[in-house]
């Protein structure tokens, strides 16, 4: 026997700790559930509110082999073209923004470990703020100037950080913080040097918001987004064997450098296009990832996906309430995000310290 | 599985560690590397285990030199129980063994029974049965490195490398690993261990290296490499080496001026 006497006499007065989680099917079925209402929800509410019945319609109208009668064209006209690309904006930014967290924080060992604390949603701001400033008009410059942006973020943060193979977790949150300031100062002074019509949508990417949606927009965030989670999925195993260090995961035929870089790159690439897509909203990347690992566990091959599903979820559903907290007025997604995600952010730091460990 | 170390050499920010070394290991076999700190003994086993490439010189595995093996194919032949572990998140300690199958299987391919099977004879092996739906970050030291030695041995290795796998573990601990690993030589695995304690290399290896300087100054049976002018020489201690009571073994201690009176 390896445990002795006194440590079996303590199982005894303490309660064993022994795992607690959530069974994955049920879980899914429970996001998925909520994103179908979402759905609902995000095509109902709005400034003119659509009847949840009347919504149903319209969208199962498209669907071959039904046809409804007598639905008023306007509430089509918003729904599809305004309502239901926002929606799907929003799931497709939530989800990237989500994963990317779930990566970041995978790679760095660190809880606290976020596109938006690591300074690359803001570099990713910057970028496309200069693409605007700079006065290129084309569909494709947004993205690529947050690419840019995002991706010298996290170039710095990295090369700072790291060194003999581990990153300090203080170097990395004040690097990232540090940036963070930076290219929101660049942003800040880009308002200042921008043209009254270029000023306001400097703005937004300040701010962060889903109502530059549309469907042009999504058809160039959807093959990135899609494209890079599902690589990323794939090196979950990867990303698993890198929690137990990156000698252990070589020992287990890992290779760290590889699997560090291909990943951190992919979730700077989502985290770009969210950004040119929906400005830097933050805490969806820090939130999402730490309360899905609480309910699944920490085991990437599912807690990937889940993060996606769920951070999709939160951003549809905090967008309706963006929309709706101060009608006529929308208030920028972010500015809800932020109500949610700043106290939970403090709650992790404070059981970070009374913990005294990372979890 | 057979392995040999052919004047390896192997540099630090442009300092020599190892300095042209030179060993064979017999297949089943059991080597202890003893020798001062800095000597290399980390260095060389991370050489053999793929995980730092040499400046010249090469290691073979089998008839195979190392380099020409990819990482993925090496990780189903080589294990390794390092000095430091730590597991980043809440992963459980049956999840950590798993991963001892990773290099065993494709992407996207599940655990087969024969994964499963080789799990929970890690888990069996090392006695962590009724730890397996515990988070490996609320065990002990000892227990945590025990989950380590079981993700080692559900790889289901031919060769295990170990750094100071028990220096920091007590004395209880330190002899369950040890005698453990014993064991599983007996059924054919071959282990390369870095061992602090001269007593415990003594005990456990069928051969001890002693190394100096990047270099293995002396191999052979634990009796004729442990003697009391080597250790004079290497670790710069005088020492008395006595026969010791445990059979065919040797015991070293240390003569100070504090001691002899």
């Amino acid at each position: 026997m390896w445990v002795a006497g006194e440590v079996q006499l303590l199982y005894l007065i303490c309660p064993l700790r022994v795992m607690n989680r959530a069974k994955p099917k049920v879980t899914f079925a429970t996001l998925f559930v909520l994103l179908a209402f979402a759905f609902l929800v995000g095509v109902a509410i709005g400034p003119v509110s659509i009847p949840l019945g009347k919504s149903l319609l319209i969208l199962t109208d498209k669907l071959p082999l039904l046809e409804f009668s007598g639905l008023p064209s306007n509430f089509q006209t918003i729904i599809f073209d305004l309502r239901l690309p926002r929606i799907l904006t929003g799931l497709l930014v939530g989800s990237s923004l989500a994963v990317s967290g779930t990566v970041m924080q995978g790679i760095f060992r660190n809880p606290l470990a976020t596109p938006y604390i690591l300074g690359v949603a803001s570099g990713g701001s910057a970028g496309a703020a200069t693409v605007v400033v700079l006065g290129f008009t084309s569909n494709f410059a947004l993205p690529i100037g947050a690419l840019i942006g995002a991706l010298s973020a996290v170039t710095i943060v990295y090369r700072i950080s790291w060194s003999r193979g581990s990153t300090s977790s203080y170097t990395l949150i004040l690097a990232g913080v540090a940036l963070s300031s930076l290219f929101s100062a660049l942003t800040t002074a880009l308002i200042f040097i921008a043209g009254p019509y270029q000023q306001h949508r400097v703005l937004f990417w300040m701010m962060g918001g889903l109502w530059r949606s549309s469907w042009t927009l999504f058809k160039i965030l959807l093959p990135i987004a899609t494209v890079g989670a599902g690589i990323i999925f794939a090196w979950s195993r990867d990303l698993n064997a890198l929690a137990l260090g990156e000698s252990a995961a070589e020992h287990l035929g890992v290779k760290p450098a590889l699997v560090k870089k291909t990943l951190l790159g992919l979730a700077t690439a989502i985290t770009a296009v969210s950004v040119a897509a929906a400005g830097s909203i933050g805490f969806v990347g820090l939130v999402i990832p730490h309360i899905m690992r609480m309910i699944l566990g920490p085991d990437h091959r599912i807690l990937l996906p889940a993060a996606a599903l769920g951070g999709g979820v939160f951003l549809i559903y905090t967008d309706v309430l963006a929309k709706t907290i101060m009608q006529p007025v929308e208030m920028p997604v972010g500015v809800i995000t932020a109500f949610f995600g700043a106290p939970f952010f403090l709650y992790l730091l404070r059981k970070k310290i009374v913990g005294g460990r990372m979890r | 599985m057979k392995v040999k170390v052919d004047d390896l050499r192997f540099s630090y920010n442009g300092k020599g560690v190892l300095e042209g070394l030179d060993l064979t290991v017999r297949k089943g076999e059991f080597i202890g590397i003893v020798g001062p700190n800095g000597s290399g003994k980390t260095t060389l086993l991370k050489n053999i285990g793929g995980v730092l490439d040499p400046d010249d010189g090469g290691v073979y595995l089998g008839e195979k030199e190392l380099s020409s093996i990819p990482i993925g194919e090496v990780a189903t032949k080589v294990a390794a129980l390092e000095q430091e572990t730590s597991v980043g998140f809440d992963f459980t300690v049956r999840e950590v063994v798993e991963m001892g199958r990773f290099p065993h299987l494709d992407r996207f391919e599940r655990h087969s029974e024969g994964d499963l099977e080789a799990v929970d004879r890690a888990i069996e092996i090392t006695d962590l049965e009724e730890f397996s739906e515990r988070y490996v970050n609320q065990l002990s030291g000892g227990e945590k490195q025990r989950v380590f030695l079981a993700l080692a041995l559900a790889q289901e290795p031919e060769l295990l490398l170990l750094d100071e796998p028990t220096a920091s573990l007590d004395i209880n601990y330190q002899i369950k690993i040890m005698e453990t690993v014993k064991c599983l030589q007996s059924e054919g695995l071959t282990v390369i261990a870095a061992i602090h304690d001269l007593n415990l290399a003594a005990q456990y290896a069928d051969r001890v290296a002693l190394m100096a300087d990047g270099e293995v100054k002396v191999a052979g049976e634990p009796n004729d490499v442990l003697t009391k002018d080597n250790i004079a020489k290497v670790f710069g201690v005088d020492v008395e080496v006595e026969d010791s009571e445990v059979k065919g073994t040797i015991h070293i201690f240390p003569k100070t001026e504090t001691l002899s009176k």
